[in-house]
């Protein structure tokens, strides 16, 4: 194996395009995993009741007493005049910082009730910073339910601190996604054997510790959700490497591969370094391949990960796949694991979740990848599932995870292999 | 506007889904915005549903506000009829759809569905879950029950018309509904307790009924509120409009469930037991069905005396925690809460009785806060509640909705009626156990046995040592590891020697990569490392090492 990343072959043919009832999250949820990456951040939500209670059904359980996130409702004076609406955000946002004296980075999230009434939150961002001048910078995004998708929050939140990146041409690395700490930790590790120096992330730890972009930047892409922050990156002169996600063994080191080679690593070096990471992740792999082997899947659409997913699973697992179901297709951002996929793999786009719940038990698949609302019901029909929300949670990234992301799908197998209740 | 981090309740819309969740034969088409979907976990997860609630969403996006979404909602219905093929259809919008005003019960109304219909008009921006629920409720049975309906003028049916009829008593069990608290065992537990006493149940609604049988409704001799929040307003309906009476004492505790059938004797003209009299020395029917009366004046029961409980829930399980806890357990209520403001004047006069104010809010935090202020031993309260008692330290018990997956046990555990006393018992009195090993651990602690990592139930926020009368245990602990319990003679062992070997193989790096696991899985994580290293004979455990022993252990 070279360093170079695989080639990019033409897109596969058939998409089954649907558009009818979608059982998905909205964007606000990805504020679950974006509050603990930047423990300096608070995310308010600006919405209905529905907002607050999706949050916390989505975070699953209550683990904080006062978590840094949290939902101004709008209540029906708020409705009846906008100029009202902006004086109860400046007050509420006001409270919240004398509560909350840590917070360096607000984020105002819009939601579908606060869109729908056109409530601009950008108009109130630029007035809170006025207000505020330095002490705490105040960000605006959607991540409404009519404008963005479960994942899709992330990508919107990203965007909205490109303007304050600032600008430099300095040659660097720049990982484009959250990733679990102690996951980024390794990747930096294994980038410096490289000798890839300057790496850096986006979202950064600390909120306010915003890395650098311009022409030196290469872009890698951690999550496969980040459409539009990728694009933008690439406005302010980044350059944007493509590359299968790092799911994997052969996902994380050729998404490794895709930065060496932008940053001249001799391959010689590149095998010394990741061959033995690739040959454990590869051992780590076997016991559960040897569960997944042969066996079919279907993944409902629901974080945008599937792609890259179905990819690692049916090339390092073995794994025979039914339909691929996406959120939507970003045909440029998953090219890579696109052409990995086995030829004539069916792909859907969008949702009709009934029409696509009968296909699934027309097809009786060995595991659904599903969302929760789905599990329990497809379940109780016979039919083994795995919950899509563990995987934006869970540290699945990199060589070392390997074994562990393939855990996740082999334990409901193993698990159904286990039990004998009759 | 107004600042929530947590809710209590959702917003009314997912009180319409409990009822249609509960009952089978109807179908809900919701006008909603993609995301809106999240509400189907609440079922399938907490509840454990195997079934999709039987709601159909409309999910709209931005794209869909240029063009028509009207049609999108005919469409929407028009489908899930033919799919569904529901006995009664419910109609309504979420939040964000209210915004949009496409009237989807109005657009329902013209398309000739032949299906019972129930246009839902539920605010968004000014109510809650539990009044959604409730207003569905009636919405629905008023509906079904329109044709019925006596003319104005027609005499009250009277309560003891079953002895004319020659047959028994029978009642309706209204309010039970998933997502509620033990609605499940209470309704079976109730079912008994009135066919002891030869009262027959006709309808239990919403949960487990169809449409058809809240059509029977009319057909029994009373009604049984058993849960104001969902069944008050339907319950005051049919007693305005077919002139059923209605019970309407919860049977959740001793003297609730003995004042239960004594109303419910009263109104069906029934002859009362003997053994429901209030008689001087004569066993009464709670001594002998419940455990609880014995219980609590056994002699180990001492300990619980007047101790300080802190209360907040749904108004019903809020009142009627506090009179077991005050009348039955010999506790100290002291405070007193709900959410619902729908029953806020009950629980205040509740509250009264006590000598305390009732605190009514839906803000998490301030409940937080008057827990600690009251210096409580012990919280009955909510999910939430839960996890603030265990930032205070202190025990609690789960009383009340919201819930967690938890709250929703396998084994049979009703709060109503005789068994549901000694459910109570058990389920309040243990973890107020439980804090009284936390303080034997405490008194304990410098125990050569006790300083080897034990964790309490309790995680981190466990009091250390409080009112054990331990001197100054505290003051130390915080002075590091010069204070550190000197270990007793005799302790040091071959195996710590080994052990002390193995910890001084981590290299800095190793420790540091060690520290990123969760502390849950540390421990293994380590022991894992440590054998990997010996097996292999490593000089030392670094951060590589980690990795392969991981890789190694994988399965």
């Amino acid at each position: 194996m070279g360093v170079s990343a695989p080639p990019i072959q033409p897109s596969p043919p058939d998409i089954l395009k649907e558009s009818g009832q979608r059982e998905v999250f909205c964007g606000l949820t990805s504020i679950v995993w974006l509050h603990r990456r930047m423990p300096d951040a608070f995310f308010l939500v600006v919405g209905s009741r529905t907002c607050a209670h999706l949050i916390q059904s989505a975070a699953g359980v209550m683990i904080f007493a006062e978590p840094r996130f949290g939902t101004a409702i709008l209540g029906e004076r708020d409705l009846a005049g906008l100029a009202d609406a902006n004086e109860e955000l400046d007050r509420l946002v006001k409270d919240l910082l004398e509560r909350r004296p840590e917070i360096r980075t607000l984020f105002l999230v819009g939601s579908c009730p606060s869109e729908v009434i056109k409530l601009d939150l950008a108009k109130a961002a630029e007035r809170l910073n006025t207000q505020l001048l330095g002490r705490v910078r105040v960000l605006n995004y959607s991540g409404s339910g009519i404008e963005t998708t479960f994942t899709q929050g992330e990508d919107n939140a990203l965007l909205a601190m490109l303007p304050l990146l600032p600008s430099s041409d300095e040659e660097q690395l720049l990982i484009v996604g959250t990733l679990a700490d102690a996951v980024e930790d390794r990747f930096r590790l294994i980038f410096e054997r490289l000798g890839i120096t300057t790496v850096r992330s986006l979202p950064p730890r600390r909120s306010t510790d915003l890395p650098p972009v311009g022409k030196g930047t290469r872009v890698l892409l951690a999550q496969p959700f980040l459409s539009a922050t990728a694009r933008a990156l690439q406005h302010r002169g980044a350059t944007l490497l493509s590359a299968p996600y790092p799911f994997g063994v052969e996902g994380s080191r050729d998404w490794m591969a895709a930065a060496a080679t932008a940053f001249g690593v001799p391959t010689e070096r590149f095998n010394a370094v990741l061959d033995p990471l690739v040959e454990r992740g590869r051992r780590a792999l076997e016991p559960h391949r040897q569960v997944l082997a042969g066996k079919r899947l279907f993944l409902l659409p629901d974080s945008q990960m599937e792609i890259p997913l179905a990819r690692f699973l049916s090339r390092e697992c073995g794994m025979e796949l039914v339909e691929v179901g996406t959120p939507y297709l970003d045909r440029q951002l998953m090219a890579a694991d696109l052409a990995l996929l086995p030829p004539a793999t069916q792909l859907s786009e969008g949702q009709d979740v009934d029409l696509q719940l009968e296909r699934v038990r027309a097809a009786r698949p060995d595991l659904v990848l599903c969302g929760l609302g789905l599990a329990n019901p497809l379940e109780a029909e016979g039919i083994a599932t795995k919950w899509s929300i563990e995987l934006v949670f869970s540290p699945i990234h990199g060589c070392d995870q390997a074994g562990e992301l393939a855990e996740l799908f082999a334990r409901p197998l193993r698990r159904r292999a286990l039990l004998q209740l009759s | 506007m107004e600042l929530t981090l947590w809710t209590y309740e959702g917003p009314p819309h997912v009180g319409a889904m409990r009822i249609a969740t509960s009952m089978e034969g109807v179908h809900y088409v919701l006008h909603a915005p993609q995301g809106d979907t999240y509400a189907d976990l609440l079922f399938t997860m907490i509840e454990r549903r195997g079934l999709r609630p039987p709601v159909t969403y409309t999910t709209f996006q931005a794209r869909d506000l240029g063009g028509d979404t009207a049609e999108l909602v005919q469409r929407s219905i028009r489908q899930a009829v033919e799919r569904f093929q529901p006995e009664a259809l419910l109609v309504g919008e979420s939040c964000t759809a209210e915004l949009i005003q496409d009237q989807p019960g109005a657009l329902a109304g013209g398309m000739n569905l032949g299906v019972p219909m129930v246009n839902l008009e539920l605010p968004a921006y000014s109510k809650k879950e539990n009044w959604g629920a409730a207003e569905t409720f009636y919405q629905l049975v008023r509906t079904l029950l329109k044709a019925q309906l006596p003319a104005p003028g027609t005499p009250k049916p009277s309560p003891s018309r079953w002895r004319d009829e020659g047959r028994r008593p029978r009642v309706n069990l209204l309010g039970p509904s998933l997502l509620g608290f033990r609605c499940r065992d209470d309704v079976l537990e109730i079912t008994r307790l009135l066919a002891e006493h030869g009262i027959d149940v006709a309808v239990v609604a919403p949960l487990g009924s169809r449409p058809a049988d809240l059509e029977r409704i009319p057909t029994a001799d009373a009604n049984v509120c058993l849960y104001p929040e969902v069944a008050g307003p339907v319950c005051s309906w049919l007693e305005r409009s077919f002139g059923t009476p209605v019970v309407r004492t919860v049977p959740i505790g001793i003297g609730a469930t003995a004042a239960f059938l004594r109303e419910l004797h009263g109104v069906l003209d029934l002859a009362l037991p003997a053994d429901l009299q209030s008689l001087e020395g004569q066993p009464s029917e709670a001594e002998r069905r419940s455990r609880l009366p014995w219980y609590s004046r056994s002699v180990d029961s001492t300990y619980l005396t007047g101790k300080r409980v802190f209360i907040f829930a749904d108004a019903t399980h809020a009142i009627a925690a506090a009179r077991i806890a005050s009348k039955e357990l010999g506790f100290q209520v002291v405070g007193l809460g709900s959410y619902s403001r729908e029953q806020a004047r009950e629980v205040r006069a509740a509250a009264a009785e006590l000598g305390l104010e009732a605190l009514i809010t839906d803000d998490y935090l301030v409940v937080e806060k008057a827990m600690g202020e009251a210096a409580a031993e012990l919280v009955l309260g909510t999910q939430m509640e839960r996890h603030s008692a265990k930032r205070l330290g202190l025990p609690c018990a789960v009383i009340s909705a919201p819930l967690h997956v938890q709250d929703v046990p396998a084994r049979y555990s009703p709060q109503m009626g005789w068994e549901g006393a000694n459910v109570i018992f058990d389920s309040w009195v243990h973890p107020l156990m439980m804090g009284l090993e936390e303080h034997l651990i405490g008194m304990f602690r410098h125990d050569f046995e006790f300083v080897d990592g034990h964790r309490s139930h309790l995680g981190d926020g466990a009091p250390a040592a409080a009112g054990t009368g331990e001197p100054e245990a505290a003051g130390t602990a915080a002075a590091g590891p010069a204070a550190d319990p000197v270990p007793a003679p005799g302790t040091t062992t071959a195996a710590d020697a080994v052990r002390e070997a193995l910890e001084s193989l981590w290299t800095a790096d190793g420790e540091a990569e060690l520290a990123k696991i969760p502390f849950f899985v540390r421990g293994k994580v380590r022991k894992n490392t440590e054998a990997f290293a010996r097996e292999r004979g490593l000089a030392r455990i670094d951060a590589e090492a980690l990795y392969d022993a991981k890789a190694h252990f994988s399965r």
